[in-house]
Formats: C-alpha cells, sequence, structure tokens
C-alpha cells in the first residue's frame, strides 16, 4: 500500500530537502529517576503516514503528547507545523488534530452537535459546519445517524466519527493514539481507509500503534524499544533488513532488546 | 481549505474565544437537561427540600392533643383551657379525673400534653398570687416536647395577660418567655436561609466539580487541553450554566418561601440577592478547586456530598445552634461559608436588618471566594503542564 511519491517525499525528507512539518531533537522527558522518552529525534514530511511503534510503556504516549503540547520536554527541541511545542504551543494547538485512545467524543451529544462543538471550539467558520457536516456525513454513509446520541453507535463507527471530527477543521497535521483500540481487523481495515483520504488531503498523519498489521499500513515507521529509538526507515526496508516477511517479525526481534516491564 | 486558512489569519483573537464560549456552554445545558437525573437534582430537588423542610421537617406543631387534669374547675383553670383550645396548636383530647391515669393516656391516646392545675387554682391566684400549672410532655421527643410546653407557656402567659387588663390586679401564674422575631416559633422561619445555603452549595459545587471530573474521566479533557481553547474559556463554559441554574433556584425557593411557606422578606431584597450571589461564588469556586484536584465522578460526589454537604449541614447552623456546639466545633464552624451565609440571610430576611448589620459576615465571604477562585485557577493550569 505504499505510494512511490511518498516514499520519494520521505527520501528527500531524510536528505534534508525540505522542511519537516514535525521535527524533534534530542527530545526527551524524564519523571523523577524514570526516563520515559530518552534522546528521541526524527523529522515527519507533509503528507506522510509515521507510524510510531512500541510495546506498553515504551514511551510512544508520552512523546505524543511532548509534540501536541500536553506535556513539557525535559530536554531537547521539537518542531511541529514550524511552531516551537514549547514556547509557541498555541500556534502548535491550531494546527493539529488529535485523538486519544479513549474514544473521546461526548457521548451524550448527538452525531452533528459532536462536530459542531469541535468545529466551533477550532474556529471553523459558523457557515461553513452545516454543510460540511451533510458532506462529511455522506462520504461516511452516516447520514442516518445525523440525530442519533454517539452512545448509542457501536464502537467501530464512534471511532471512524472521531477521527472524523479531529480532521473536520483541516489540521497541518493529526496525532492518533492507538486509534483502533478495540475493534476488530474489518473496522481497522475501514479505518485506515479513512487515514489514507485524510493524507492524500495533505493531512499529515502521526499514528501510534501496537499492531503490527497496522504498521505495514504506514509509509515510514519508527520503533520504540525502553524510550529509545532502535529503527526508523520504511516498512519494505526494515523486513529486508531483518530477512522476514512481516512486520511482526522485525518487532519481535527488536522487542526482545526491550529491558523495560510493560505498564 | 484554502478558504478556510485565509479565515483563520484575518480574524482577531476575540470572535473565537466568544464562539468557543458559546459552542460549550451549550453543550453543557445540554448535558444537564439530557441527563434526566441531574436535571431532576438540579430543579426538582430544591424545590422538594424547602417543602419537606418547610412542612414535613417542621418543628412548628399543630393540631396536638391534650389532656386536662383540673381538680379546681374555677374560672381560671376554664380560661387557660379555653386559651389553649382557641389556639390552632391544640385540641381538647379529654379531662383526666385521678392524676394515676396521666402516665397511661400518653401511651394508649397519643396525647401530646397534659396540663395539670393545682387545686383552688384561682384561689392561689387571686390570694398568694401563686397559682401552680404544671405542663406534662413526652420527653422522649424533647425537640416535639419543649416546643409544645412553648407554647403552652405562651399562651398561660397571655390569659394573664387578659386577666391584668380586666382586673386591676398583680396576678402571677409562671414563666415568661420571650421570643423575638420569631413570635409564633414558625420553624420555616431558621430554616429557609440554611436550605438556600445548602441547595446552593449543592448544586454549584457538587454539580461543577462532577462535571468537570466527568470530561476527565471520559476523555474529552485530553481533547479539550489539545485544542486552542484556553483553560479559562472552558473553566467559565462550565461555571456558566450551574451559575444560571442557581440563580433560578434562588427565585424559585424565595418565591415558595414568601408564598406558600408565608416566610417574610423583611429587609431589602437587593441586599439578599447581593449576598446570594456572592455565596454562589463561592460556591461555584470550591467545586472548581474539587474538580482541580480529582479525576473521578465517585470521587468528586463523595467529597462535595459527604465531606462537603455534612458540615455545611450540621455545623453551619443551619440545624443546631452554633453556640450549643462544643467550642473546637465553634472553632470549625468558622470556615464554613454557609454560617456566614446563613447568619447574613437571617439579618437580612427575616430581621430585616441593613448593610451595617452584614458587612463582617459579606467581607468574610468575598475573602472566601476570592481565595477559592485563585487557588482553584493556580491548580488548574499545573494540572495542564
Amino acid at each position: 500500500m505504499e505510494k512511490e511519491t511518498d516514499i520519494e517525499n520521505c527520501k528527500k525528507v531524510l536528505l534534508g530537502e525540505f522542511e519537516p512539518v514535525i521535527s524533534a531533537k534530542n527530545l526527551t522527558k524524564t519523571f523523577g529517576h524514570f526516563t520515559a522518552v530518552d534522546s528521541i529525534s526524527f523529522d515527519v514530511a507533509k503528507g506522510e503516514i509515521f507510524g510510531f511503534l512500541g510495546a506498553n510503556g515504551a514511551g510512544k504516549t508520552t512523546a505524543m503528547r511532548m509534540l501536541c503540547g500536553l506535556l513539557k520536554p525535559t530536554s531537547g527541541k521539537g518542531k511541529v507545523a514550524g511552531y516551537d511545542i514549547e514556547k509557541q504551543s498555541e500556534q502548535v494547538k491550531k494546527n493539529i488534530g488529535y485523538m486519544s485512545q479513549k474514544f473521546s467524543l461526548s457521548e451524550d451529544l448527538r452525531v452533528w452537535e459532536n462536530i459542531r462543538l469541535y468545529a466551533g471550539i477550532y474556529g471553523v467558520h459558523e457557515r461553513e459546519i452545516a454543510p460540511r457536516t451533510d458532506e462529511l456525513l455522506r462520504q461516511l454513509g452516516f447520514e442516518s445517524e445525523k440525530n442519533s446520541l454517539v452512545k448509542s453507535l457501536p464502537l467501530g463507527w464512534k471511532q471512524k466519527l472521531a477521527f472524523s471530527v479531529s480532521i473536520f477543521h483541516n489540521p497541518k497535521i493529526v496525532f492518533l493514539d492507538e486509534p483502533t483500540g478495540g475493534v476488530d481487523p474489518a473496522a481497522r481495515r475501514q479505518f485506515w481507509e479513512l487515514i489514507y483520504q485524510a493524507a492524500d488531503r495533505g493531512i499529515t498523519v502521526f499514528v501510534t500503534t501496537h499492531y503490527m498489521d497496522e504498521a505495514e499500513y504506514c509509509n515510514r515507521v519508527c520503533i520504540l524499544v525502553d524510550g529509545r529509538i532502535e529503527a526508523i526507515d520504511l516498512p519494505r526496508n526494515l523486513k529486508e533488513q531483518f530477512n522476514v516477511k512481516s512486520m511482526d517479525e522485525v518487532f519481535q526481534q527488536m522487542a526482545r532488546k526491550a529491558t523495560r516491564k510493560a505498564d | 481549505m484554502k478558504f478556510f486558512n485565509r479565515w483563520h489569519e484575518k480574524q482577531p483573537e476575540k470572535p473565537i474565544r466568544m464562539r468557543q464560549f458559546i459552542v460549550f456552554t451549550q453543550k453543557e445545558f445540554k448535558h444537564i437537561f439530557r441527563d434526566r437525573w441531574t436535571t431532576l437534582i438540579l430543579l426538582v430537588l430544591p424545590i422538594l427540600m424547602i417543602i419537606l423542610f418547610g412542612f414535613g421537617i417542621n418543628t412548628e406543631i399543630k393540631n396536638t392533643k391534650f389532656a386536662v387534669y383540673d381538680p379546681s374547675h374555677d374560672v381560671a383553670t376554664q380560661g387557660i383551657v379555653n386559651k389553649l383550645l382557641t389556639s390552632e396548636y391544640f385540641t381538647l383530647s379529654e379531662f383526666v379525673n385521678t392524676p394515676n391515669e396521666i402516665e397511661n393516656i400518653f401511651k394508649e391516646k397519643g396525647i401530646g400534653l397534659v396540663v395539670v392545675f393545682s387545686e383552688k387554682f384561682y384561689e392561689n391566684l387571686l390570694h398568694t398570687g401563686d397559682a401552680q400549672v404544671q405542663l406534662i410532655t413526652d420527653g422522649t421527643d424533647p425537640n416535639t416536647a419543649s416546643i409544645l410546653t412553648a407554647y403552652a407557656s405562651n399562651l398561660i402567659f397571655s390569659y394573664q395577660q387578659d386577666l391584668i387588663s380586666a382586673q386591676d390586679i398583680p396576678y402571677q401564674i409562671k414563666p415568661e418567655i420571650k421570643l423575638l422575631y420569631n413570635p409564633t416559633l414558625k420553624g420555616v422561619y431558621s430554616t429557609v436561609p440554611g436550605i438556600i445555603g445548602v441547595i446552593l452549595i449543592l448544586i454549584c459545587a457538587m454539580m461543577t466539580s462532577i462535571s468537570i471530573a466527568r470530561e476527565k474521566e471520559q476523555g474529552t479533557m485530553e481533547i479539550l487541553l489539545v485544542s486552542p481553547m484556553k483553560p479559562i474559556v472552558l473553566i467559565l463554559a462550565k461555571v456558566v450554566p450551574f451559575f444560571c441554574i442557581s440563580i433560578v433556584n434562588l427565585v424559585t425557593i424565595l418565591l415558595l418561601s414568601v408564598f406558600v411557606l408565608e416566610v417574610p422578606i423583611v429587609g431589602s431584597l437587593f441586599l439578599l440577592i447581593l449576598v446570594s450571589l456572592l455565596y454562589i461564588f463561592v460556591a461555584l469556586s470550591i467545586g472548581l478547586l474539587i474538580s482541580s484536584v480529582v479525576d473521578k465522578q465517585m470521587v468528586a460526589l463523595l467529597i462535595s456530598g459527604m465531606a462537603l454537604m455534612l458540615p455545611f449541614v450540621y455545623l453551619s447552623g443551619m440545624m443546631f445552634p452554633i453556640e450549643s456546639m462544643p467550642i473546637v466545633l465553634q472553632w470549625i464552624s468558622n470556615i464554613i461559608p454557609a454560617k456566614w451565609f446563613i447568619i447574613a440571610m437571617r439579618n437580612i430576611m427575616i430581621k430585616g436588618l441593613g448593610f451595617s448589620s452584614i458587612v463582617k459576615e459579606v467581607a468574610i465571604l468575598s475573602f472566601m471566594a476570592l481565595f477559592f477562585i485563585m487557588l482553584s485557577l493556580k491548580k488548574f493550569k499545573l494540572r495542564l503542564e
């Protein structure tokens, strides 16, 4: 499912040929004596689907929370959408979308009310909201559910809706923290189709996951072990390097190095 | 998309903040009115409470059956019995013939009060000036007992007054009880300010803290923190609906008090509203403070429902007079905002005193509001780091 243009883009980033939309330089976060994220550095190009892989407790969520401005890095620098994550977190927040592992729309609001709420919070123009809501629901095939309370929807639908809401304001980057937790493979595949559509619109996707089949869908993956980056490359290259057929096997070999216990 | 981005740059900051506030406040109102229990608690509970406290758990007693043991059978004893009968508090059950019957009739006939006259009552009244009447009540319910004796003593006293004015003789029957501001001992008079105090804390502190804790529990808080919405906008949008609802409650309670419970507002309505608004601010800021340290709805409920409500009910002077508490509890009662609110409300509403009488209470409540708001804002910010 890799697209040649994306691969070309990635190569350009690696060669330093154009400005990356996300860049981390020695980003570190310690909690007391515990180093959750240990000096990670990477760049993500525009329109890329960047997978952030690791076992539970490897530091994925902490790294992502720093990039979103939810946590202050202990040391190191980070830039998101061209803004410094520490000093310009307000600007960062305006240009990103975020979806967490916990399903996070308001359960007792209707579908359209949820869309309207977040569109309002992100400052989408009042007149645009209604027609774009209808268009979105039509694309998702959710028209009949426009007036349903979100709590009445099945989990797979909720997640698709949460993702659509997180990119409703057309952010430059969307951060997805284990977005497909708890749904069946078929629903996961549908969810990934939405991710591809977003990437086609030019939205950069930064996604953490521990499902290795999902790692295959990413343009480029970064494998985190014990807070450090163990590998960062195209899935194809990693498989070649380890001489295996799937990302799952790559990950098994990597994860053996882990000393930290899952939380 | 291009158009959208351009719009982003051109608009000044303010309208966005305003719109964030509006959509978020709308959402809060929807949360409140979509949850049947929340609506019920917010709008019906205050009405139920005021009616329960006003009528049901009323300390006022009407139509109590009483019995009389009257060996004298003279003008004075007859007069006193008639006096009791004409009041709305007592109805005569029977005359008792021997003192031995007295104990049994409490158990058997549900009698609340027995009036025992001494022999030769009127004669003693005229000659020695010291006629004796004994009031016997059921002491297992001390509250009712003391109220009944107070009513009866009052009536006997008023009979004495009648005699004095009719004939110019210095009679003396017995005790003098003076009740200021609440001459008929109406229980509701002193409870209404207390109920307002408790309802406002319930709605403002409990509901605010629960609604913010729910946001954290459901994970929506994280989404909001990643969004460009400022924490202060979020806090205001959370607080405004409960502020509006507390105003509605305040008005309902006052209307019910005045027109149903017939508790008059003697003092200035403006002052009363001023003090109530101040108290609402205190309550809201306590709610914010709780929610800034709590992550679970259940914990928020326990803290505001138990740790907050109990001292507010028992130590505020709403139910028990503060003066009769142990000295340590009297100290503790000073940090309970409801205490100051109730004092101020009683001064305005029932005694009809002016602003000068509540300066101290207003000052203390203002300080508390400021203190809690500062503290919760500081705590709230820390949690975003």
